[in-house]
């Protein structure tokens, strides 16, 4: 039997400066994962994943990545996502600055 | 010092203004990542976790003042005010904005540097000892046969799409200090019986996931065919090496599954083809070269000074202990300035911390700095009598700390704090390791040890070859250190073997910690280092004091 799906969001580069974001419900790239469109059937997320992709001179390299629902919104499930929405842990640099 | 000719000025130029438009087409849309990202990677600019990266080479680990300014001001212009310095002698950017990068080359260019191949399936920059020209012990300088492979390499067309990247190092010396036994080519620099200069040639050794010791493809090659040899191997591997899985495409692969009589039947074959192709041009162009790396003109003057401060400053007597090394001209030796304060980043030098290094090595160093692999910078040349004014001036920079080759000496790859590949942290366990080190006040007791840490398998950290070596994984959604025990990378290279089960984030300072305090109780004497005391006894005593209550215990029983 096929792995049942785990709920998702669409995580990528921004174009210009690299910093991680996420796709939005409404089509918007957020530098904040709370912001991101929790994507629970896998129907849809594939779809979102490929209008995603389109845009090219936005974003790089789109990828679904495990999230779950928190209480401002959707949270990481890993580590590399996680730190991904902070930043190095050895500077206060990127993300954790602006928080 | 290599001064670029007008072809090179003009090349690299070139590639600068090709990138520049190659982003602005990426930036309106007419190139997709998927068309751009190996154009990227062809000038050094990586995507990673939180930005993209631009990834410089030093030739050979050779910089000058100029140069070290430059990387200083860009750091400051377009990143955050600092570098890293890795494993292959580059200087990595962490914070580079696209739109900047086109100019960020260009002002790599105006001090005749660039980030061409320091990624791809290409021949990557070439490195050296970091002693080179310098060193007490060595043959000859091997930067002049460094610059011309990296002359021979840049932009080979046959060679731009490789089964996988290539990585050569050179040594002039017996004592290995460029881990040559660990790249795809390890060259050294040895005499025949009649006293002519030529090369041990090492081919197939590499770390990563199958980590290999490079086997000897022969024991001397006239310096006369480095070129035409270095091309049998590249060409040999390029049509033999696997394509069909990234993991098997290295040398070391092609090597371990070919055999080393069969690659060297294929290689002298394809040599005695293309042997003649080399007219001598190459050799004019060496010796052209070789008169660009003459020593400094060295002076003489008293060294009173220097022991004197030695016995009125026990600071500066601990530093020069652990710091300096022997140089081959009377009255000069070689400081190696640590970029391992304890706590903080391995590798990792400020923009004021550059320019510092750029002014010591101005005033007192002829000019030269090298960037080595164990993330350190040297000034290859100091006289003496300058010793106390060097310390003074790095003490003044935060650059002064004394533990060269001893424990919080680490190489640490950058791991999940920035890199894609990476599967867990690795400067977070090397800052809490140095830490630890220095409040138990003991690792100059314990002497001579490195330890190496990778964030992953692809072993940018050398963990292999770490006398003791620790390697970051991802096991069930968790952080998880594993400890290998006596790998070396040294001319006696060995892979380090698995310690036994990792340990978790919080235990691995702790397991560290028993291990080192184990190795004083077990050593003979304070003579035997970590590493002698291993290959006595083995593993089993280590695994007993890393694993107290588990199945090490037992295996030591």
């Amino acid at each position: 039997m096929p792995k049942a799906f785990t709920p998702k969001v669409i995580t990528a580069n921004a174009l210009l400066e690299g910093d991680a974001v996420w796709l939005t419900d409404d089509d918007r790239w957020s530098r904040d994962i709370a912001e991101a469109e929790l994507l629970t059937d896998e129907a849809h997320a594939e779809l979102r994943l490929l209008e995603a992709s389109a845009r090219q001179s936005e974003i790089s390299g789109a990828y679904l990545a495990d999230a779950q629902e928190g209480e401002a919104g959707p949270e990481p499930v890993h580590f590399r996502e996680a730190f991904r929405t902070r930043g190095p842990s050895n500077y206060p640099h990127g993300k954790q600055t602006r928080a | 010092m290599y001064k670029y000719n007008d072809f090179d000025a003009a090349f690299v130029r070139e590639r600068v203004a090709q990138f520049r438009g190659q982003v602005e087409r990426r930036i309106d849309g007419s190139l997709t990542e998927d068309e751009f990202k190996p154009l990227r990677l062809m000038n050094g600019l990586y995507l990673q976790l939180h930005a993209y990266m631009l990834r410089v080479a030093v030739p050979y680990g050779t910089l000058n003042s100029a140069q070290m300014r430059q990387l200083a001001m860009i750091a400051d212009r377009w990143d955050k005010g600092y570098g890293h310095f890795t494993t292959r002698q580059n200087i990595q950017y962490n914070w580079p904005e696209l739109r900047d990068v086109p100019d960020i080359l260009d002002a790599l260019a105006d001090v005749e540097m660039h980030a061409i191949q320091t990624s791809g399936n290409t021949i990557r920059n070439v490195t050296a000892d970091h002693f080179a020209g310098a060193a007490a012990d060595e043959i000859a300088d091997p930067r002049p046969y460094a610059e011309l492979l990296r002359q021979w390499s840049t932009d080979h067309p046959e060679f731009q799409f490789l089964p996988r990247k290539f990585k050569i190092a050179v040594t002039g010396a017996e004592a290995d200090r460029a881990v040559i036994r660990a790249h795809d080519i390890g060259l050294q620099l040895v005499r025949n019986d009649a006293g002519e200069i030529g090369f041990r040639v090492l081919v197939g050794g590499g770390l990563g996931r199958t980590p290999m010791i490079g086997k000897v493809l022969t024991d001397y090659l006239p310096v006369a065919d480095l070129l035409p040899y270095c091309e049998a191997i590249v060409s040999v591997y390029n049509l033999l090496g696997r394509r069909d899985n990234k993991y098997k495409a290295r040398i070391k692969i092609t090597v371990h599954e070919n055999g080393i009589d069969q690659i060297r039947a294929l290689v002298d074959e394809r040599f005695a083809r293309i042997r003649a192709e080399f007219s001598g041009v190459d050799q004019a162009l060496l010796a052209e070269i070789q008169t660009a790396f003459a020593p400094p003109a060295f002076k003489t003057a008293e060294t009173d000074g220097y022991e004197a401060a030695r016995l009125a400053n026990p600071a500066f007597r601990s530093w020069s202990d652990t710091n300096l090394t022997a140089h081959k001209a009377d009255g000069y030796a070689i400081v190696s300035v640590s970029i391992k304060k304890h706590g903080a980043t391995p590798g990792d030098a400020t923009s004021d911390q550059m320019r510092a290094l750029a002014d010591i090595a101005e005033t007192y160093g002829h000019d030269e700095l090298r960037i080595s692999h164990e993330q350190n910078v040297i000034l290859p040349h100091v006289h003496q009598s300058d010793l106390p004014a060097v310390y003074a001036a790095l003490r003044a920079a935060d650059l002064a700390t004394a533990n060269i080759g001893l424990a919080s000496d680490i190489i640490a790859c950058p791991g999940m704090d920035y890199c894609a590949l990476a599967t867990a942290r690795s400067i977070p366990i090397a800052q809490q390791i140095a830490t630890r080190f220095d409040e138990l006040k003991l690792e100059h007791e314990v002497g001579p040890l490195k330890i190496k840490i990778s964030g992953c398998i692809n072993a940018c950290g050398h963990h292999h070859v770490g006398h003791i070596g620790i390697l970051g994984l991802d096991r069930a959604g968790v952080e998880n250190y594993q400890i290998t025990l006596g790998g070396d990378g040294s001319e006696d290279a060995a892979i380090g073997e698995r310690a036994g089960p990792g340990f978790s984030a919080d235990e691995i300072i702790p397991a560290i910690e028993r291990l080192v305090l184990g190795y004083l109780d077990l050593r003979e004497d304070a003579s035997e280092t970590f590493l002698q005391a291993y290959r006595r006894l083995g593993a089993g005593p280590f695994k007993a004091v890393l694993y107290p209550d588990k199945e090490g215990a037992r295996d030591a029983a």
